[in-house]
């Protein structure tokens, strides 16, 4: 153990083999440690107890509508871009059980509120971009005035570790929306991959208890120095960018009639992937489930989509009735009105949705198409 | 108040749909008490007399028999619910409607005048009016069991359209379409199944029809350009549910008339 005292915002360095041990550190505090893992062909998300766990020299590649792992040509541990999963489903899960209700006879009811019960979770290796999405989402289900219970249950009792970003992929553009590659703040720790030792920041009093008993080294100007050079070439070397990302809340809402809808609507599936693997989309149906005698209705919650054309339809029409009202709505939430509704914007620029769109619309290229077409 | 009296019918079919409810194991007692079973031969030979509450129909219309059964049912029944794809759209045996039926009765049989079939094989709806269709092939027993609820309760079954994309994404399925360029109809076709072909690292065939309010053509085009081999594309749209008209428009569409359509 070294000499000297860890303090919020320290940098140090571990050896890598000593991520094993954090790992162990974080369990003992009683948190289950979830990380990347290679599943079905892409990176999921899954328990990890160790670096063996980690998908070593693993990298994917990606373009609009295109994804697969491939080597990376090094040995780095969290190499890996995002994949289809985001770590959405930790707090704002696909399906929740909101409450059951029982009939005792024709009159009475009875209702049981599903109590939250998830375990301490720690995420390691969330990238900077999703960091920034998490964040987001706090900005939607945890208002001054209304916060959701089941949200906040979850995130109040999550460890995040970040992985900083320095090879991004083919359809990442954090730099465009100021989300990565580097995260400055929201995290418990983060680490920085070098060739041989992990550069560690530390960002909580919960991460700084955990990483002080470890044997870490003081950083030295050499590793800060590689780590900057990292983050460098992270931010040359990103798959997309929107050049002018601070025109788009007025350009957008003020263009609403952009022939660019007509063309896109053309492409556009209305199947709902790109909101299914956005990290800060969050719309969602009530649905009640009951039995054959009546007797008692389940209340779930489940993941829906302001593309999925039945979300809009109200009592005697649908407000959104084609796919261009839809990926409108879509695109100016995601860029434009997002600002005005919770203060930031609604994309962090990860990319999933340009990956994961079968048709291979890119929300980059369409917002720079709408930017370019707006009257100057 | 005596139980509502529901009769399960078969058309021209496969029974996969019946075997559904009759996979209903767990609830398959509570449904019993709940409702009469008055006419559903594949579970039981006791018939008691109609008229019946609810009809469950399976299969599609494809002979001149059942042209005119459908129509006694019709009379017998005060709610009918299509009961599959075959009923909604004409099934698998539909692909007959593309092509000339007796060219294909050669083929199969050895005496083919034996046969007494339709040209075509058509829905349900395209015969008598019914009143709910329940997609899938076979359906899912869960949306069974949910219309029988709504009905016995007096209120709207639940009964989402969204499309299968949806579900693959819910439960955390990799898009097999980005992930490993298999053809799948998922962003075009009906939720019922829960995703279980993706789930299974297979594209989806559509088998629940189109998804209200989706990109038909759109979907097809997408699909063609990512075809293995000529015809994939049509192949795969113009299957279980390939006569339902949505399905139908977008593969002529795509072929632009007959004369480079792919072969069945």
């Amino acid at each position: 153990m070294p000499e000297g005292h860890l303090e919020i915002g320290a940098i140090v360095t571990l050896e890598k083999p000593e991520f094993n041990r954090l790992l162990v550190a974080i369990q003992e505090q009683g948190y289950e440690t979830l990380g990347p893992t290679i599943q079905d062909d892409t990176i999921q998300y899954n328990r990890i107890n160790g670096l063996d766990d980690l998908p070593r020299g693993m990298t994917s590649k990606q373009d609009a509508g295109y994804y697969r792992l491939e080597y990376s040509g090094h040995n780095n541990y969290f190499d890996v871009t995002p994949g289809p999963q985001s770590w959405k489903g930790q707090f704002f899960p696909p399906r929740t059980e909101l409450l059951t209700l029982y009939r005792q006879n024709k009159r009475d009811w009875s209702a049981e509120k599903t109590q939250p019960n998830q375990p301490p979770t720690a995420l390691i290796g969330v990238r900077p971009c999703e960091l920034a999405a998490i964040q987001v989402q706090d900005r939607v289900f945890l208002r001054n005035d209304l916060s959701d219970p089941l949200y906040l249950s979850r995130r109040e009792r999550t460890f995040i570790l970040v992985a900083n970003c320095l090879h991004p992929g083919g359809t990442c553009f954090c730099v465009s929306m100021g989300t990565g590659p580097r995260s400055h703040s929201g995290f418990d720790l983060s680490l920085t991959e070098l060739n041989d030792v992990f550069l560690m920041e530390i960002g909580s009093e919960a991460g700084r208890a955990i990483l002080a008993d470890l044997p870490w080294q003081p950083a030295a100007a050499f590793s800060l120095q590689a780590a900057e050079r990292g983050f460098e070439y992270a931010i040359r070397h990103m798959g997309r960018t929107i050049p002018d990302v601070e025109r788009l809340p007025e350009a957008l809402l003020n263009d609403l009639e952009n022939q660019q809808y007509d063309d896109v609507a053309k492409r556009c599936l209305s199947c709902t992937n790109c909101t299914q693997v956005c990290p800060t989309c969050f719309c969602w149906d009530v649905q009640e489930v009951n039995n054959l005698s009546g007797s008692e209705v389940r209340r779930e919650r489940v993941w829906d989509s302001c593309f999925n054309p039945m979300y809009t339809y109200v009592f005697g029409g649908n407000t959104r009735p084609n796919t261009r009202s839809r990926y409108r709505q879509w695109i100016t939430h995601k860029l434009a009105s997002w600002y005005y509704q919770f203060g930031v914007s609604g994309c962090v620029g990860c990319g999933r949705c340009i990956t994961w769109c079968p048709a291979g619309i890119d929300i980059t290229a369409e917002a720079n198409a709408l930017l370019s077409e707006v009257k100057a | 108040m005596s139980k509502p009296k529901v009769a399960v019918y078969k058309f021209s079919s496969c029974d996969g749909c019946q075997l559904s409810i009759l996979n209903l194991e767990d609830e398959l007692l509570d449904l019993a008490g709940a409702v009469e079973i008055a006419f559903f031969l594949e579970a039981t030979r006791r018939v008691l007399p109609g008229p019946y509450d609810i009809g469950l129909v399976e299969g599609s219309i494809s002979t001149p028999h059942e042209a005119e059964r459908i129509q006694e049912i019709r009379h017998q029944v005060r709610f009918l619910i299509a009961l599959g794809t075959c009923a909604t759209s004409g099934g698998i045996q539909a692909l007959r409607n593309f092509t000339q039926v007796d060219d294909l009765a050669v083929i199969v049989y050895e005496h083919p005048d034996y046969l007494h079939v339709l040209d075509t094989s058509t829905p349900i709806s395209q015969h008598v009016k019914v009143d709910l269709e329940l997609w899938g092939c076979p359906v899912n027993k869960y949306q069974v069991l949910e219309c029988v609820a709504a009905l016995l309760q007096n209120r709207t079954p639940y009964l989402p359209t969204h499309s299968v994309c949806l579900d693959c994404k819910r439960r955390g399925t990799v898009c097999v379409m980005v992930a490993n360029g298999t053809l799948c109809l998922g962003p075009a076709t009906r939720t019922g199944c829960g995703a279980l072909c993706p789930a299974s690292g297979r594209g989806c065939y559509g088998c629940f029809g189109p998804a209200p309010g989706a990109e038909y053509a759109t979907t097809a085009h997408l699909l063609q350009s990512k075809e293995h081999y000529p015809g994939e594309a049509v192949h795969l749209m113009r299957n279980f549910a390939g006569y339902a008209p949505q399905f139908r428009e977008a593969v002529d569409a795509l072929v632009g008339g007959s004369e480079n359509e792919p072969a069945l």
